[in-house]
């Protein structure tokens, strides 16, 4: 029977992990923080001296936000390949535990860890852009309300990203990165959705990417208040309530097929 | 009339998998190309109807080439595979209507020890223990006392993984599975590639756990002399077929001696399979 407190517990191991696994690859971690950084400022520095501070802290808001959606996407599948490249994941599906717990220890991972290092960017910014981003304005509540209801539907995409991983580890990478390549583009991160050609507008209005970003730069920009953004966010709530089960049925799915044509194992 | 309960049953149990067909001849550039586009599959019947009964307390050894079926057996049983045909049965609970309950109570070494390299043996067995419900302080402890009667040196148990010897290496996948005491114990090829005093410490460790508690253990080996040293019976496992099965005596007695000195387990597998156990299958 599904025991709550000891699944809750166990699924701490793969947060424990994971954590660990960040200290031991130490300068990794530093060259994709670097990396956010520079991201982050080459898209914001673009609109410096072109457009008001607003028009910059609306790039940099896009950088910040689609950063910490695509840890939230990736970091699950991310999980899954590294297992699979290490060996291991025939011992974690070994293991006597639920594959619910498995996946809900490696989303609250991407969920501290999206954070963690989308914070530490975030509070960088204004050293480098001085008085050209001003975040005297914003409307913090609302914009954590908002990064934690958009981290459901992120969490639902993450789970049915991680089945291609789970089949190939190789084609799996490539999968994950054309899923998040599509939602770059439609979801408005740069720019209005309204710009984007007529036919690709209704793809961007299914895209949970779209209303996170609405109401983060709402809060930011315009210190909008959470119940200015109660649509978008019931919204984001519904998708992320929908995403989820989808995202575990879809990795059910996927595993039954990798137990079935031998998937799992490295070699041997 | 109720069958009794065995540690491990296996019975009848079936695995197929497709791969691209081999061939030799020399093909065209349109073949080739097809090949690529649309490749041929083949059929490789991996398990092969296989039937085992293990008793508590016993040693089940399965001898037999690479690519004989042995790993894919032990997939089987540990819930990595899910069989075409057949049962498997772990004290009475079937591997795929009662998995959960079959996971609990077993635990595996593979021939390759697969841990998260950069991580230290402590992080990557503290980890294995809390997926067991095992709190890190009591799996700690534990592997401690593990890995010190298997001669490794516990102020190593901080180092990354990468750092330590295949010999090493091997002895915290033993500790990774002992660590949660499974009444059935899977030994896929655990000593393969060790150098000799660590293929003695893990062998002298399974015989002490088999003495200690009522486990099961399976078994799988290319070394004649462990399967000797440690099975209280032996399957010979060829194409995914088992070709023979018993006591080590019961198998000499059934092979006929050569030159007038008595035979061999390996006499015996060749005798057999028409190969040496460490042929490509």
């Amino acid at each position: 029977m599904f025991n709550l407190v000891r699944e809750t517990v166990v699924s701490y191991a793969f947060i424990e992990r994971n954590f660990n696994l960040v200290k031991r690859y130490l300068s990794w971690e530093i060259l994709f923080f670097s990396y956010s950084i520079v991201n982050a400022l080459t898209i914001g520095l673009i609109m410096v001296g072109r457009g008001s501070s607003q028009d910059v802290l609306y790039l940099v808001l896009g950088a910040l936000i689609w950063g910490f959606l695509s840890i939230m996407m990736r970091e699950v599948s991310d999980a899954i390949t590294w297992e699979r490249w290490e060996g291991t994941i025939e011992y974690t599906f070994m293991a006597p535990i639920y594959r619910i717990t498995h996946l809900v220890g490696s989303c609250l991972f991407a969920i501290l860890y999206g954070l963690l290092r989308t914070g530490l960017v975030l509070a960088i910014m204004p050293f480098f852009f001085g008085e050209h981003i001003d975040l005297g304005n914003a409307n913090w509540l609302t914009m954590s309300v908002t990064v934690l209801i958009s981290s459901l539907s992120f969490i639902g995409i993450g789970l049915m990203a991680a089945i291609f991983p789970l089949l190939s580890p190789e084609k799996g990478q490539a999968a994950t990165g054309i899923i998040q390549s599509v939602l770059l583009l439609v979801s408005g991160i740069y720019y209005e959705i309204e710009v984007l050609p007529e036919w690709l507008q209704p793809i961007s209005k299914v895209s949970p990417a779209t209303y996170t970003l609405r109401s983060i730069r709402a809060s930011v920009l315009d210190n909008a208040s959470i119940e200015s953004q109660m649509g978008n966010l019931l919204l984001l709530f519904v998708i992320g309530v929908l995403l989820i089960p989808f995202g575990f049925w879809v990795f059910h799915l996927g595993e039954k097929y990798a137990k079935r044509v031998g998937r799992l194992k490295r070699s041997g | 009339m109720e069958q009794p309960i065995y540690g491990l049953a296996v019975r009848g149990v079936r695995k197929h998998f497709y791969r691209n067909k081999r061939t030799n001849d020399k093909q065209r550039i349109h073949q080739k190309i097809r090949q690529i586009l649309k490749p041929e599959k083949e059929i490789v019947r991996a398990v092969n109807d296989i039937s085992l009964e293990v008793n508590i307390g016993e040693i089940y050894g399965i001898l037999g080439a690479n690519g004989s079926g042995k790993s894919t057996l032990i997939r089987l049983i540990s819930t990595l595979l899910t069989p075409d045909a057949g049962s498997i049965q772990v004290f009475g609970d079937d591997v795929v209507t009662d998995s959960l309950k079959v996971r609990r109570v077993m635990n595996r070494v593979s021939v390759e020890a697969s841990f998260f390299k950069r991580l230290s043996s402590a992080e990557n067995l503290i980890y294995a223990a809390r997926l067991y419900g095992i709190p890190a302080a009591a799996a700690e402890r534990k592997a401690k006392q593990i890995l010190e009667r298997l001669g490794f040196d516990a102020d190593r148990m901080n180092e990354e993984m990468e750092h330590l010897s295949r010999g090493m290496q091997q002895k915290v996948a033993v500790a990774r599975a002992l660590l949660t005491a499974p009444m059935l114990l899977l030994l896929d090829e655990p000593t393969t590639g060790l150098d000799p005093k660590s293929k003695r410490d893990v062998q002298a460790f399974i015989e002490e756990i088999r003495q200690e508690r009522n486990a099961v253990i399976l078994l799988t080996t290319h070394d004649m002399v462990e399967a000797e040293r440690l099975c209280d019976k032996i399957a010979i496992i060829d194409e995914g077929k088992f070709i023979a099965e018993g006591t080590v005596a019961e198998l000499i007695a059934n092979t006929p001696s050569q030159n007038g000195t008595p035979a061999t387990l390996e006499d015996v597998f060749i005798a057999l399979t028409g190969k040496a156990i460490t042929e490509e299958a």
